[in-house]
């Protein structure tokens, strides 16, 4: 079973762990349901979406509410660091925290004690703290957008508000920044690099290129990436291995953008509802996978 | 409260009785802010910043230096030869720093680039891992997306569908880094769209 970890924008939002579902643009977990907006919920939502394609329809979720206090964060990190080694998930996403080295290191070790080790994904926050924690290297995927992989391959940067210039002005090297970040061992075995071309990458270097469909409006659009990353996370929970599951969750994430006819106003939700679409479409093509 | 400490060494943090340790740099004249939150930072630089232009001054948000164990992941760096007249700001504003010491090693220095992209009928600008659109016609902001931190979501829930003058400000309703890189993105977008 995928297990997906977040928070919502939500203070009041109470500690909550269970199946999730989604029903009316809303995440159901425990009595307690979310809007899809953004953020994890908007990664839920893919994640389920894809799954219902893929006939893996289980998803179990972990969410508190944080609005950038870190509250909520901290109190899904200890529970994570608790319990966690009693679940037995196939792959788990980690998502927005917030970035803590000290909780990260002890939901890995909680990680370690599980008695099969899941697949590990991490995106926004956590990827930060994977990152500055010196573990890089203990997960198997990470998806940056093209300005956190700069910060990926900035092995002085704490944070991606601190990249320093130099290495920000590379953005358009991005074989250079995935070349750097290898070698500082601050990426995970795989990337999936998103922005107007999405990339798939490990420590050999470039995989894949994927740039078509082009819908620049993508790039603006809030939770695109957290889309992009459900799709991916609910492929690699079918059994399709890491880099080719990277491969098609970015077809697919583009491909749905572009049947919503995107503009920079665009909602994630608009998105969203193609998914299923998408992924038919592009797993025509694939059936040798 | 700071997410980076392990990679600080642990060395003796000076204290504000220590002696200045002057040396070759040219950042012997210069002492830091240090506050428990990255909102605190925030309200004691826009009211510094107002101070300053008063007596030119200069002041400036940076990185903590990595023998700083306590407080957030931004410090403020002033002239200590102005430390007075910046206590005296600061406590009419009822704003109390944690610790103000000496500047003995270098900081980080924040991102400082910005990135417009045009789309017609809509603007974007990006300050590091935080990007804002707005409708051109109508200064609305329509999308905020990019950062990590669990306060993005609230921002961009809070902000989306406000005109530019009225959203709430992310230095207002900020908490982290990337609340004050959208701060950052929003001064920028709203200098290119007002200006």
């Amino acid at each position: 079973m995928l297990a997906i970890v977040g928070t919502v924008p939500d203070q009041e939002f109470p500690l909550t762990a269970g199946e999730i579902t989604l029903k009316n643009r809303k995440i159901y977990i425990g009595e307690r349901n979310f809007p899809v907006n953004r953020g994890t919920p908007a990664l839920m939502a893919a994640a389920i979406k894809a799954g219902d394609y893929l006939g893996s329809k289980n998803i179990y979720g972990f969410l508190a509410g944080d609005i950038g206090r870190g509250n909520g964060s901290r109190t899904l990190y200890e529970y994570l660091s608790n319990n966690l080694s009693g679940f037995d998930f196939s792959s788990i996403v980690f998502h927005y925290l917030q970035p803590d080295v000290d909780w990260h290191n002890r939901v890995m070790f909680a990680v370690c004690e599980m008695k099969k080790r899941p697949v590990l994904i991490a995106d926004a926050g956590f990827m930060y703290a994977a990152k500055m924690s010196g573990q890089a290297k203990e997960y198997d995927l990470f998806t940056p957008d093209v300005g956190e992989l700069a910060f990926l391959a900035d092995e002085k940067a704490p944070h991606p508000f601190y990249t320093r210039g130099f290495i920000l002005k590379q953005e358009n090297r991005t074989e250079e920044l995935i070349a750097r970040a290898y070698k500082h061992d601050n990426a995970a075995r795989y990337l999936l690099v998103k922005g107007r071309s999405d990339y798939v990458a490990d420590q050999q270097g470039i995989i894949a290129k994927i740039d078509k469909p082009v819908d620049a409006a993508m790039e603006v659009i809030g939770g695109t990436g957290d889309s992009l990353t459900g799709i991916l996370s609910a492929l690699v929970s079918s059994k399709i291995v890491i880099d080719k599951a990277a491969i098609i969750a970015a077809q697919v994430n583009r491909l749905a953008g572009h049947f919503a006819v995107p503009t920079p106003a665009t909602k994630i939700t608009e998105i969203i509802r193609y998914i299923p679409k998408a992924l038919n479409q592009t797993m025509k093509g694939k059936k040798e996978l | 409260m700071s997410f980076f400490k392990f990679l600080k060494p642990k060395e003796k943090r000076p204290q504000k009785s220590d002696p200045v340790k002057f040396s070759k740099s040219n950042c012997q004249d210069r002492g830091i802010l240090v506050f428990e939150h990255t909102s605190e930072v925030i309200r004691a630089e826009s009211f510094l910043k107002k101070a300053a232009k008063i007596n030119g001054g200069m002041i400036r948000v940076m990185g903590p230096p990595p023998e700083i164990r306590t407080g957030c992941d931004l410090v403020i760096e002033f002239p200590l030869i102005e430390k007075l007249s910046v206590l005296r700001t600061l406590l009419a504003a009822d704003i109390e720093p944690l610790e103000i010491i000496p500047v003995t090693s270098s900081l980080l220095l924040p991102v400082n680039l910005f990135q417009t992209q045009d789309f017609d009928q809509y603007l974007m600008v990006r300050a590091a891992n935080m990007k804002i659109t707005v409708e051109k016609d109508t200064l609305i902001i329509v999308n905020i997306s990019g950062g990590g931190c669990p306060d993005v979501p609230y921002l961009a829930q809070e902000m989306v569908g406000y005109h530019l003058t009225e959203a709430p400000l992310p230095r207002d309703i900020g908490h982290t880094l990337c609340g004050y890189a959208l701060q950052l993105a929003y001064e920028e977008i709203t200098h290119q769209c007002l200006l």
